[in-house]
């Protein structure tokens, strides 16, 4: 077996999540009840036989180096590879390179070490459950220099104009990459590739005094390289702003949606907390909603994602609503089309209600 | 290496022949509890929770399932590069082996272990209980009352001394005998099981009694009367709070259900002392349109689209709609059928309840029916207490 080793570059991603952002990176975003956005990621990788991970972490990463730890969850805590969460500071006054390629030049220790002979480059915000051997599959019999990954999406949702399509030709060799809107191939921040090519065109890009990897070194060399296309078909969501992150987490009590991206055979894993079970008093009435552990529910609520350990008082009403860890929402409080961030309380009898397409957000520890 | 002040020793090798086939692969301690523990989370726990990070289990019966559970002791921080968890099965030595053939002969055959970590207590613990201690507090006791040994007893109501170890003490707490359920109780301070003994106590008496052809090598019968018999500084500890045989059905059921309550006398809930357990990393539980849940516990990676009213799910259990599971206990990654109705019942592991089917007596009071592990309850059949 050929070994793929993963490195899930952060540079790019904006925090465009609002509220959610102010104080973490996207990729520590808290998504699904009990899981933060790069569990999807770091599952998929270690699903797919990769034991060896780097996260290249720009800003704001103290919550995601709590969330990951060192790797535990995954079964990354290892002797022989595991993970590496690769901060961005250096101080080598030869260093020429620039933005992402900083990354690649300064971990280069990374590529050198791992035995893998594939690297898989990923994002955070493409929320799926795939098979990266699958792709190495693929990539071999197309005999192809980079494979990116894409998904075919059926309706153009106001989250893909901030993403990358793909023109794709025959052989499913990749013509162009563009963000134009109509097209349904959307590129999902994924590219396999042989680590000698990557080192090659990351030493080649910094030569040429380029700053981005993706777009300086594969993008714009589409004439010259041989870029596969491979289509991903099952679960997607991309969750790159507040509206498509409301969404695509209400999208998840659809019970079809739900069960394409946690399958019992290839499970997305987090951070354990150690919580109890959930309690639901008598009085309670939830219904068509997800709840993590350590929650206790006397109240109602309904089309809603409950986090790990909060608290549902008398009488209290929630609607079309994501709470986040912890927060305690007291009795008879009204919430309806809110996101709630971590630790937040609600006192007894307030009213929060947002509008169905645009959120009302709390930020983490607001008291209302 | 430095010695360790307190070491725990667990007995967890016990059969629980009364828990009928919920141990007929399993140790007892292995048992479910809950809604996602293990009995022997809770002594662990209460163990790491004390500072107490050495822990000898001492197995026996059936001990593959434990084994596999107690892994590297990682649940319960216990996986120590001095110390933690060590699993203690029986063993062959030059001169012969052979099984344990009673708690306290269980410990002298591993004398060799506590040796190796020169201890000045040791902690005897059972895996039948379901309780949250600081057992800290009870070795600062035993230290100032410079005692031979400590037993921790909890009050129980009179009318039911008779079916317990009961203490009789002086008011200072120095016990003064022994009553293994006596008829007519004198005190109501039942032993929970749990001891301190000075190291060099324990070694002493532990090899006396294996001498003694006699003996039936266990703590209550023979080692506590016969420090007793010398007039050793026995004291006792008084516990307050929830504590729980969970040795029969009835009484892991009833356990259980107490948990329900609507201030439980044991929180689960409590952050301060968190009872750990090997976690299954299942995804966020999901109640249906068509689900009705109301007093219950509820795992992870449940899916519900029937009733749940006063009962435990455990994780990966599925609820399908027009199914009702009342009063019942449902251990993990059990799937119940459309239209079943369950009522005062404790469904083992991996069984599968078919549609229509029909389980348990709903009348208040009556015995609790168990189906076993992986078991098969097939569509429109009726099973009640077997």
């Amino acid at each position: 077996m050929e070994r793929i080793a993963g490195i899930i570059n952060l540079d790019h991603e904006q925090d465009m999540l609002n509220e959610l952002t102010y104080f973490r990176c996207g990729a520590a975003v808290p998504f699904g009840g009990r899981y933060r956005m790069i569990d999807f990621t770091v599952s998929n990788m270690t699903n797919s036989r990769i034991e060896s991970i780097a996260v290249f972490a720009r800003r704001k990463y103290r919550s995601l180096m709590d969330h990951l730890e060192q790797g535990k969850a995954w079964d990354l805590d290892r002797k022989r590879g595991g993970l590496f969460i690769l901060p961005p500071d250096w101080n080598d006054p030869t260093d020429i390179s620039k933005g992402d390629l900083q990354h690649y030049h300064n971990n280069i220790d990374f590529l050198r070490r791992t035995s893998a002979d594939y690297i898989l480059v990923s994002g955070s915000q493409h929320i799926c459950n795939i098979d990266f051997q699958e792709v190495l599959k693929d990539h071999k019999e197309a005999d192809a220099d980079v494979t990116v990954i894409y998904k075919k999406v059926d309706e153009m949702m106001p989250e893909y104009q901030l993403a990358q399509k793909l023109n794709i030709g025959e052989g499913n060799r990749v013509e162009a990459i563009h963000n134009e809107h109509y097209n349904p191939n959307v590129y999902m921040e994924m590219f396999l590739i042989k680590k000698k090519v990557l080192q090659d065109l990351v030493e080649k890009a910094i030569a040429h005094g380029h700053s981005h990897f993706f777009r300086d070194a594969i993008k714009d060399q589409l004439p010259t390289i041989h870029v596969n296309a491979y289509e991903y078909k099952g679960a997607h969501a991309l969750v790159n702003s507040l509206e498509s992150y409301y969404r695509n987490s209400t999208n998840l009590l659809k019970s079809e949606e739900h069960d394409r991206l946690f399958k019992d055979d290839a499970p997305i894993l987090t951070k354990v907390k150690n919580e109890a079970p959930s309690k639901y008093m008598h009085g309670s009435d939830v219904k068509n909603t997800l709840v993590a552990n350590g929650c206790v529910v006397e109240g109602h609520v309904e089309d809603s994602i409950l986090f790990r350990g909060v608290k549902v008082g008398k009488g209290a009403v929630i609607k079309n609503s994501v709470i986040m860890q912890r927060c305690e929402i007291a009795d008879h409080a009204v919430l309806e089309n809110v996101i709630l961030d971590k630790d937040c309380t609600i006192s007894e009898g307030r009213t929060l209600i947002g509008a169905p397409e645009k959120p009302f957000v709390v930020a983490k520890r607001k008291t209302m | 290496m430095k010695n360790k002040e307190c070491v725990a020793m667990l007995l967890a090798g016990g059969q629980g022949t009364r828990l009928k086939s919920l141990t007929k692969e399993l140790a007892k301690p292995a048992v479910f509890f809950g809604g996602k523990y293990r009995i022997i989370d809770f002594p662990l726990s209460n163990c790491t929770n004390s500072g107490i990070d050495t822990v000898g289990v001492l197995t026996q019966y059936e001990p593959l399932v434990l084994n596999h559970y107690l892994g590297i002791g990682s649940p319960w921080d216990l996986d120590r590069k001095y110390g933690g968890v060590s699993v203690l099965p029986p063993y062959m030595q030059a001169e012969g082996g052979g099984w344990y053939t009673g708690t306290a002969n269980a410990i002298y055959r591993n004398l060799k272990f506590l040796h190796q970590y020169d201890p000045e207590h040791v902690l005897i613990l059972s895996g039948d209980h379901i309780y949250t201690m600081d057992y800290s507090l009870m070795l600062d006791y035993h230290k100032e009352q410079n005692a031979d040994a400590t037993i921790s007893v909890i009050e129980v109501p009179w009318e039911e001394a008779s079916r317990f170890g009961i203490m009789n003490t002086e008011e200072n707490g120095d016990i003064v005998e022994f009553d293994e359920k006596p008829a007519y109780p004198m005190s109501n301070l039942a032993s929970m099981g749990v001891y301190i003994f000075k190291w060099e106590v324990l070694k002493e008496y532990l090899t006396a009694d294996d001498a003694k052809p006699e003996s039936s090598h266990d703590f209550g019968k023979d080692i506590i009367p016969a420090l007793l018999q010398d007039e050793k500084k026995l004291k006792a500890y008084t516990f307050e709070g929830y504590w729980k045989d969970v040795g029969t059905v009835d009484s892991l059921w009833e356990a259980n259900m107490d948990l329900l309550k609507e201030t439980p006398d044991l929180d689960l809930n409590n952050s301060s002392w968190r009872i750990y357990s090997k976690n299954p990393n299942q995804p966020a539980q999901y109640l249906a349109s068509t689900s009705s849940v109301r007093n219950a516990l509820i795992n992870e990676g449940c899916k519900i689209y029937g009733t749940v009213d006063t009962s435990i799910l455990f994780y990966g259990v599925h609820v399908e709609e027009g199914a009702v599971v009342k009063d019942s206990v449902i251990m993990p990654n059990v799937k119940i059928g459309e239209n079943v109705q369950i009522h005062r019942a404790i469904i083992s592991e991996g069984s599968v309840i078919e549609d229509n089917s029909v389980i348990g007596d709903p009348t208040p009071g009556s015995e609790i029916t168990l189906v076993a592990e992986e078991g098969s309850i097939m569509a429109n059949s009726y099973a009640m207490t077997q």
